[in-house]
């Protein structure tokens, strides 16, 4: 491509002031183009400054940033360089954004079709009625239902799928020349996805509006984008065309991102022997939250859910938000009282509650959060966290609980002198093992884990997996992994149960789960992941009229 | 465990979708109605409380109201007549409902009924509270919508400061700063309210203008703190955020976006800021020896006038409580998602 | 919903820095230090009798030997400015002291324990604070008369129940985090889940809430005083001696500027010095 950029970012610095007071520069020269009609993504984990840079497409730094030094411009607007008179002329109608959580951008208190056709509003650009029907338009474009009336809508009455779609018309309204998408499919199931991403892809296809695309998934990515712009800490760390980024990665981090991509599926450890009794048998259970009437909770989230683990062996549960698949394992844990159906934990009745349980059976069985963050108590050390466990099972005290303590670090590949800090010192994924070496403390049989890499980066979450597995060869674990992911299921678990709105749908064996599954819903979840592979998007053949029905729940 | 429930019912109601408005106003008159009884039963705990303090703990009565000198056949036959020999849980029981009935029993102090002591005083103390009201809301809204739309401001470090320093410092010294200042520095209005005969307009106006600016000091730097910061939460949204990236003015990102959204927490605010005035009213009616309710109770107080005292103290409490249960009211309906 | 919306995942975590404080926050807490030992020292730095008649001229100009003036009766108001600081910093300490510590302790146990419990006292002390305050000492004082116990007990029972609240609401917000839900499910008793994982953590913002509590509790208590209902004759904290000295408004004599400066110096730097604190103490809460 020869022809003059739309989009060129030069030597770009911002800087942001932090809590103390201090100046960090977050974005450390970032340089790269857009040409007309292309579609650019901005890739990185969490911390690389990709949204940053996003934003300052717009001339926009969210409150404490500032753009220090470099040039960007889109069209003929140099952005750097625009009072906020003339930038506030050149958002919406220059540059449109769609954010990453569209139910928090639409404004609760005024009606859909106010605020898509609002740029028009503010820029004078059409009359009213013109733009009502040219938000039709484009909502028919996005493959919303019910085009002419969705938009007299609240934004609290339809789905987060529409949402999403109906902020991408917001953008689109002002015709802009080039529309920013911020994560926008971060927030949704991966069924919802899908649709999202087709209605985007069709509509900027049709338009021939030039993109900057900013997400931690490359996957997504791959369906979507030209070029991809590979960033860390603020730094551009490869760039190129899609299928070269994808096929031949230059820069190590890039390999290591598509590497954490690869599906590492699981070898079975424990060989099943007959009739060995399981670790965890659970039995018609059904829980709920609320207030009870009769016996049972007003909100009744699990009904009638049953499995088996064997020992040695992982059972992973997938389902999307909603599917109560952290209930069931609230449930297990004994934090959340089921009030139908039991558990039996090596063959022994396990009572409902925690109060109701022994010590043992307390002691044998011990969940991981989710977020390391909360899942740690800020005000407490490492080692006083790590030894509380080991005083309170083991009764152990003085010097034997120290060394316990540091054996415990050891095991979860963390230095002995960690133990002095505090949690908020420690970074995400060392966080998440410290939860993990706090579960290990008590020596339990069977460690519930709730969506315990879902909050880490694709790499950080790569390592947690591989020491989960090591961790089991060397102790002799069983692990329920509950997650929103399939491919990390895959990737540690032996079997898998498929929830679908508090029930199992099915129960399948985690290596032929694509070949297996005869549910339509699992075989929609299961389509639903994107894959590494820029044809995937248009090839994916899922029943169409289910997945529109999961797509507009 | 609320938040949990709306978000439950919240559950119910995306699947309902017909059922809708019916659940909604349902859910309103659920939410409604019990915090009107939670009203109800506060202030049936705050009588008791104030018939407790003011009947059971100082004492015998009887022996109060004749004195030390007083004969025991005397102290009897008065208890006697009195029915102070009945239950306390009976006298509160006829008590209250006497209150209930506009009953407010006879003054100590110069057995006068209460009802007719209290009458014209309470006309003045509304009128106090009524002109505050007036000269407070508005300043106080324009003001702290204005301190949160032009943040870190000049403007809005001035109110804050200000605002600041007459929270910190208690009111009667507001009060007499404002004598210091207008009465005795610029000569402009009378120190004492109603010393000199009420005649002409300019008169009443000079009368009232002192324990009003006072009072509306006292409550306004509540109002303008507590609606800056209801404005500021909601521009702090991604949704106003949205607006800006549509290229909107700040004007409009604060007035049509921000505002509809805040006027729920700003009417809280101003309920709950208005409530002030039962605290502030009682010292500068005091200071300004203005005839109101509150200066009849101070007086009732250093008569040891207990009967006038419960009146005077109900008056107070019911009117600080439907200030309250107003504000939890509005907050209630205001929710955008129950429109 | 994963929140990326705020630029603290964009930037380095920031370490841990000390306590330090800025300058704003540094001058309030040098004048309530000054305060504190004022109201200890009193009767040992005072240059005249607080009670003695020491000038024949009632309220006298400041002069080298009364350095704030003197008062109605004569009497030195800068020895009597010392000794008041007695009343009010100690009556209105120990109020809050007893409000917040008992305040605190049923908050906590409110919030984890829940249920019954929960509700009635929760229901009992919003009931309490259903009564604006100057009204519940107006009421208390003109039942059972006024001593510096009755105030002190007054106080504290009129401002335990915000406290509650305030410890209970940031109590149940620690009490849903999963550290305290592990530690439940590894059996623990509710003293250790109060003591162990929720206190440290709602100390910070429990401090800054004493504080501003503190200034509510003096605010009132200068207004009783004022109004001649609370500290009783011969002794006198500020809000007394601005009555006392009332008349000597007309004059603008000190006699009634320097007790309510005062006052104003205490309130507004306690203020000062919470609204400069850390961030890390002040907002746990969030």
């Amino acid at each position: 491509m020869t022809e003059k950029p739309h989009v060129s970012v030069k030597d770009l610095h911002v800087n942001a002031r932090t809590d103390s007071g201090r100046m960090v520069e977050i974005i450390k020269g970032v340089s790269f183009d857009v040409a007309p009609g292309e579609m650019v993504a901005l890739i990185g984990e969490s911390g690389s400054g990709k949204t940053t840079i996003a934003l300052s497409l717009m001339g926009h730094t969210r409150t404490g940033c500032h753009i220090a030094s470099g040039d960007i411009r889109v069209g003929d607007n140099a952005v750097t360089s625009m009072t906020s008179r003339q930038l506030a002329a050149f958002r919406g109608t220059g540059v449109a954004y769609v954010p990453q959580s569209a139910a928090a951008a639409f404004n609760p208190s005024k009606r859909i079709i106010d605020q898509v056709i609002e740029i028009t509003v503010i820029h004078h650009l059409m009359s009213r009625s013109k733009a009502e029907t040219k938000a039709v338009e484009l909502f028919r474009a996005l493959g919303l239902p019910n085009p002419e009336t969705i938009g007299k809508r609240y934004p609290h009455q339809v789905s987060g799928g529409q949402l999403q779609r109906l902020s991408a018309a917001m953008a689109l309204i002002g015709d802009p020349e080039l529309v920013i998408f911020d994560e926008p499919t971060t927030a949704l199931d991966v069924t919802t996805q899908i649709e999202v991403l087709r209605a985007f892809k069709s509509v900027m296809a049709k338009k021939g509006i030039s993109g900057v695309y900013v997400s931690h998934d490359l996957a997504v990515v791959a369906q979507v984008a030209n070029r991809i712009v590979v960033l860390r800490g603020g730094e551009v760390q490869e760039e190129g065309d899609v299928d070269q980024i994808l096929n031949e990665p230059a820069h190590d981090y890039t390999k290591d991102l598509l590497n954490a991509f690869k599906p590492a599926t699981h070898v079975a450890q424990g060989q099943r022997e007959a009739d060995a009794e399981p670790l965890l048998e659970v039995h018609e259970l059904y829980a709920g939250y609320g207030p009870t009437k009769d016996g049972e909770p007003v909100a009744k989230v699990l009904k009638d859910v049953s499995f088996k683990l064997e020992r040695g062996r992982n059972l992973g549960v997938i389902g999307e938000s909603g599917s109560g698949k952290s209930t069931l394992a609230r449930a297990v844990a004994g934090i959340l009282k089921p009030y139908r159906g039991y558990a039996l934990f090596n063959g022994k009745e396990l009572g409902a509650g925690i109060k109701d349980r022994t010590k043992e059976q307390l002691q044998k069985n011990q969940i991981v959060f989710q977020l390391a963050d909360t899942a740690l108590n800020p005000a407490h050390s490492i080692e006083s966290i790590l030894a509380r466990p080991l005083a309170f099972y083991h009764g152990l005290r003085g010097a034997k609980k120290e060394r316990r303590v540091i054996e415990l670090l050891d095991m979860v590949r963390l230095p002995a002198n960690i133990r002095h800090r505090l949690p908020e010192e420690l970074s995400g994924g060392q966080k998440q093992r410290i939860n993990l070496a706090r579960a290990l403390a008590a020596e339990p049989e069977l460690i519930l884990c709730d969506e315990i890499t879902s909050a880490l980066d694709t790499v950080v979450a790569a390592a947690i997996l591989d020491l989960l597995k090591e961790l089991q060869r060397e102790l002799s674990l069983s692990y329920m992994f509950i997650s929103h992911d399939l491919s990390t299921v895959e990737a540690i678990c032996d079997d898998v149960l498929v929830m679908l709105q508090g029930e199992v749908v099915e129960a399948l064996p985690a290596s032929e789960m694509s070949q297996k599954a005869q549910h339509p819903y699992s075989k929609l979840l299961i389509s639903s992941i994107p894959k590494l592979d820029t044809g995937w998007l248009d090839r994916v053949d899922a029943d169409p009229v289910f997945a529109a029905q999961m797509a507009d729940r | 465990m609320q938040a949990g429930q709306a978000v439950l019912f919240w559950k119910v109601l995306r699947r309902g979708f017909s059922l809708r408005q019916s659940f909604i106003s349902l859910y309103l008159l659920v939410q409604v109605s019990k915090r009107l009884a939670i009203a109800l039963l506060t202030l049936v705990i705050v009588s008791f409380a104030v018939f407790f303090a003011t009947e059971l703990l100082p004492g015998d009565v009887a022996q109060i109201l004749l004195g030390q000198a007083a004969t025991p056949e005397a102290v009897a036959g008065l208890r006697e007549a009195m029915g102070l020999n009945e239950p306390a849980f009976h006298r509160f029981l006829f008590w209250l409902i006497g209150l209930t009935h506009g009953d407010l029993g006879i003054s100590y102090a110069n057995n006068m009924p209460i009802a007719e002591l209290i009458h014209g005083r309470l006309t003045n103390s509304l009128k106090l509270a009524g002109v505050t009201t007036l000269v407070s809301v508005p300043v106080s809204l324009f003001l702290g919508i204005g301190a949160a739309m032009w943040r870190n401001s000049p403007f809005d470090r001035m109110v804050s400061v200000l605002t600041i320093s007459v929270i910190s410092v208690p009111e009667f010294m507001v009060a007499t700063l404002s004598v210091l200042i207008f009465a005795v520095w610029l000569d402009w209005l009378p120190a004492l309210s109603f010393g000199a005969d009420v005649g002409s307009f300019s008169d009443m106006l000079r009368a009232y203008a002192m324990p009003v600016i006072t009072l509306s000091c006292v409550v306004s730097a509540q109002m303008i703190r507590m609606t800056r910061a209801a404005v500021i939460e909601t521009i702090n949204t991604p949704y106003v955020e949205m607006a800006l990236l549509k290229g909107a003015s700040r004007t409009r990102m604060v007035l049509v976006h921000a505002l509809p959204n805040a006027l729920g927490p700003i009417a809280n605010a101003v309920a709950l800021s208005l409530s002030y005035l039962v605290g502030g009213v009682i010292i500068v009616e005091t200071i300004f020896n203005y005839p109101g309710v509150a200066k009849l109770m101070v007086d009732a107080v250093s008569t040891r006038d207990l009967p006038l005292i419960q009146s005077c103290a109900m008056l107070f409490c019911v009117s600080y409580l439907s200030l309250i249960t107003l504000a939890d009211l509005i907050a209630i309906l205001s929710n955008p998602r129950l429109r | 919903m994963k929140s990326d919306m705020s630029i603290a995942s964009s930037s380095p975590a920031p370490r841990s820095k000390g306590y330090s404080f800025n300058i704003v926050g540094r001058i309030g807490l040098g004048i309530i230090l000054f305060w504190l030992a004022v109201a200890i020292l009193g009767p040992w730095i005072s240059p005249h009798p607080p009670g003695e008649i020491v000038d024949w001229d009632y309220f006298g100009p400041m002069t080298s030997k009364f350095w704030l003036g003197t008062d109605y009766l004569g009497r030195d108001m800068f020895s009597r400015i010392l000794l008041g600081a007695r009343y009010t910093v100690g009556i209105s300490l120990a109020a809050v002291t007893i409000a917040c510590t008992i305040g605190v302790i049923l908050g906590m146990i409110a919030a984890v324990i829940g249920g019954w419990f929960d509700m009635i006292l929760s229901r009992l002390l919003d009931a309490i604070n259903g009564i604006p305050s100057l009204l519940f000492g107006l009421v208390v004082v003109a039942a059972v008369g006024s001593s510096i116990p009755v105030l002190i007990l007054t106080l504290a029972a009129n401002y335990m129940p915000g406290s509650y609240r305030f410890a209970r609401a940031l109590a149940v917000n620690v009490n849903t985090m999963d550290f305290v839900t592990v530690a439940r499910a590894r059996g623990e008793n509710t003293p250790y889940l109060i003591i162990r994982e929720i206190f440290p953590n709602i100390l910070g913002p429990v401090l800054a809430d004493l504080g501003l509590r503190f200034v509510f509790i003096v605010l009132v208590l200068s207004g009783l005083s004022f109004l001649g209902l609370g500290v009783q004759p011969p002794n006198a904290d500020w809000g007394a001696l601005v009555r006392e000295n009332i008349g000597a408004l007309s004059f603008g004599a000190p006699a009634v500027i320097f007790p309510s400066i005062a006052i104003a110096s205490l309130t507004i730097s306690v203020n000062m010095f919470i609204d400069n604190l850390p961030t890390k103490i002040r907002d746990r809460s969030e």
